[in-house]
């Protein structure tokens, strides 16, 4: 049985400056300050007793007032998982760093993250668009896209 | 080397994205149904309508499919081709991924804007007489996708399509049903008309 | 003499016989070697999450069986188990164990599949894989019984299966499952050996374990790098706790390990149905929800095995009978992130058999 990790369980092993990147603790998850996703999601990866070592899925939703990109990650040996987030309040020019040099993974997710959503993922090695055709205008998932031919 | 390559591709990538524009923004009427086959009988002669009849029967009894598998209609499709259903028995089992083999296009599946000037490229490859049967609700009309921002509402946006199968997917008896009107189709069809 | 080659950009797709569906792959080559390659998604893309934004619940059912449309009824069951996780349904028993063997059933026909378009893509044209439809057939008329569609079936409801199964079903599964086995072991008789299949795909397309974890493989990609993870086993939803099976996984990471692992997987989930189908209680099928299905608000990841990997669903619900944002973490899409690595020093004649044996769904990967 995969169990969930709290929040604030792993709020407390974080220490020093890794804390202050933290905006919100949730119950089941972290709220990270975007510009410090990488240290924080490093240091889940590599500390012992954490070891989320699998990048499970990314998906980026768009709220009124900013977007949002859940991470989902788990840990194959500890069978455990674990939620983050980031909250970009620049809602004209999101951006977000990419978690591409700590998970392969992350690459084609952010990808379609960006492509769906528009939001930037800075230090990916190849941000285009996915699904729709270079010159498209406009982000599908976001809510203020008129759906429709 | 890695860079050249990126660059390139970036290239392609925006000469593609122009060709979709340009075929969205004219296609947006529908494509009439190909229907020379209506014209009245009587301008034929006796002896034309019997090559007719010759040509006809070769055309209809040796149909050439393209491959054009996009969506889940697919696997009727290919169910179709399989021992169960057996479409050899239509002299359709040669299935040609070279439009040029080709004289018949199943459209099997959801067509989306991306995919749109392939299609068009395909069907402009194949060489006269060709036909197109349109598969499934979506090659209908976009079906139960219609209403979004990526999907073509219908193949007769950008080819004329000569016989709709409903189904979503529709059975592999309902597309023999299909076939079976477009080989109607084609007896009627004069390529000797003189006018 | 030394030839000096120059790369060039090989194009392959989206329409090309072995690509299953409408996949394009720049592949740049130096020579026959491929040193870098870049795929192209997008030609399927139908905008799935959008449409089920302006969709009620119950409504997105179809839509979720054009997804991974070779397995509709493991994506219907992921998002039931979605929306009941969200909303608290309980589920009856018997439904649940319905669930289990369509679930199943419809892994054996995506593994048939897969198993048979791979060896098409090697080079053994059409007869594998006409074997293979057999065999599909079969299960396509048990489905077809059950829920009266034969591709997308549309079966799952929410707190249960929309109807009871019909009473010839039962008979018709235990002839199957008596009919079944020594198929498959006739298929890996045929191929197991096979001198070909062994000099294309052994030792071909490696994916290592740390690269299959790094780039978030998950189901028989995974397992063949030697990763023994399943989420029947490693965290079991419906009632897959009660029944005894093994999660087979191989070492080496190569095509024929990918295929050795389906082919294991298909005896292990006819294991699970006859526990199943001899185990199945009698009573309700559904515990109905109400017409007009609201779920509170809230934000919830469920998550099945499917045939392809782990295929889970991420709703946020603003407690409106829509849902405020769909997202679909698609097996296909993301086993594909590895593939360059394993492309890239191999032969052009090696794409198709590595790019087959990952064994995609394009409507999945595009969605
Ligand atoms: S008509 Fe139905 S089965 Fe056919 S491609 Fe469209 S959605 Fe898929």
């Amino acid at each position: 049985m995969t169990t969930t990790m709290k929040g604030k369980q792993v709020f407390d092993m974080l220490k020093g400056e890794l804390a202050s990147a933290i905006v919100e603790v949730q119950d089941e998850c972290l709220v990270v300050k975007p510009a410090k996703l990488t240290e924080v999601a490093g240091f889940i990866k590599h500390t012992q007793g954490l070891e989320f070592d699998y990048l499970s899925s990314a998906t980026g939703i768009d709220y009124p007032d900013y977007f949002e990109v859940v991470y989902l990650f788990y840990s194959l040996e500890k069978n455990h998982r674990f939620t983050l987030r980031i909250r970009c309040a620049d809602k004209a020019d999101p951006v977000a760093p990419s978690l591409t040099c700590l998970w392969m993974g992350a690459d084609l997710q952010e990808r379609e993250i960006y492509d769906l959503l528009g939001i930037k993922f800075s230090g990916h090695p190849l941000l285009k668009r996915i699904f729709m055709w270079e010159g498209f205008e406009g982000h599908p998932l976001r809510k203020d896209f008129k759906n429709g031919f | 080397m890695e860079i050249k390559s990126q660059q390139s591709s970036m290239n392609i990538d925006l000469h593609e994205g122009r060709l979709i524009e340009e075929l969205k923004r004219s296609s947006c009427e529908m494509m009439p149904e190909p229907s020379e086959w209506l014209d009245e009988e009587i301008k034929r002669n006796i002896i034309v309508s019997t090559v007719d009849k010759l040509l006809n029967w070769g055309r209809k009894t040796s149909l050439w499919t393209e491959t054009a598998f996009t969506a889940c209609c697919t696997f009727e499709f290919i169910s179709l081709s399989s021992p169960r259903f057996d479409i050899a028995r239509f002299g359709m089992e040669v299935l040609r991924s070279s439009p040029r083999h080709a004289d018949l296009i199943i459209t099997a599946g959801t067509l989306t804007w991306k995919m749109a000037p392939q299609i068009k490229r395909i069907y402009d490859q194949m060489a006269e007489p060709k036909w197109v049967i349109a598969m499934g609700s979506c090659g209908i009309s976009g079906g139960i996708f219609a209403d979004s921002y990526s999907v073509v509402p219908g193949y007769n946006r950008i080819l004329p399509v000569d016989v709709y199968i409903p189904g979503c997917p529709p059975r592999p008896e309902a597309l023999m049903a299909g076939i079976e009107r477009l080989r109607k189709k084609i007896e009627k069809k004069s390529f000797t008309k003189v006018d | 003499m030394v030839f000096k080659t120059e790369p060039f950009i090989l194009n392959l797709g989206p329409i090309h016989p072995s690509t299953h569906g409408v996949f394009r792959m720049r592949v740049v080559v130096d020579g026959e070697v491929i040193t870098d390659i870049e795929p192209v998604f997008g030609y399927l893309h139908r905008g799935i999450e959008k449409l089920a934004e302006n969709k009620t619940y119950k409504q997105i059912i179809p839509l979720t069986d054009r997804m991974d449309y070779v397995a509709a009824m493991n994506n219907n069951l992921a998002y039931a188990i979605t929306v009941e996780k969200l909303a608290g349904i309980e589920v009856p028993e018997r439904a649940e164990y319905i669930r289990v063997i369509m679930s199943e059933l419809q892994r054996i026909v995506s593994h048939l599949i897969g198993i048979g378009s791979f060896f098409n893509d090697m080079g053994t044209f059409f007869t594998p894989f006409v074997y293979m439809f057999t065999g599909k057939e079969k299960i396509t008329d048990l489905l077809e019984m059950v829920s009266g569609q034969r591709l997308l079936h549309n079966y799952m409801r929410f707190g249960g299966v929309s109807g009871d199964l019909p009473p010839e079903f039962l008979p018709a599964l235990r002839k199957f499952l008596r009919e079944m086995p020594p198929e498959i072991d006739m298929y890996d008789r045929l191929l197991k050996e096979n001198e070909i299949v062994l000099a294309r795909s052994k030792n071909v397309g490696i994916l290592t374990r740390e690269m299959a974890i790094n780039a978030s493989a998950s189901g028989p990609v995974l397992r063949a790098s030697g990763v023994k993870r399943d989420m029947r086993k490693a965290d079991p939803y419906s009632v897959y706790d009660r029944f005894d099976f093994d999660v087979p996984v191989a070492c080496n990471g190569d095509c024929y390990d990918r295929y050795q692992v389906r082919i294991e997987e298909m005896r292990q989930s006819i294991r699970i149905i006859e526990q199943a189908a001899a185990g199945i209680p009698e009573g309700e099928v559904i515990n109905p929800v109400p017409l007009r299905f609201q779920p509170p608000a809230g934000e919830v990841y469920g998550f099945i095995e499917g045939s392809k990997g782990e295929l889970g669903f991420h709703i946020v619900s603003d407690g409106s009978a829509r849902p405020y944002r769909l997202h679909v973490r698609a097996p296909s899409l993301i086993n594909l992130t590895a593939l360059k690595n394993m492309l890239t020093g191999w032969k052009v004649a090696d794409v198709m058999v590595i790019f087959g044996s990952i064994d995609i769904c394009l409507g999945e990967v595009d969605r």
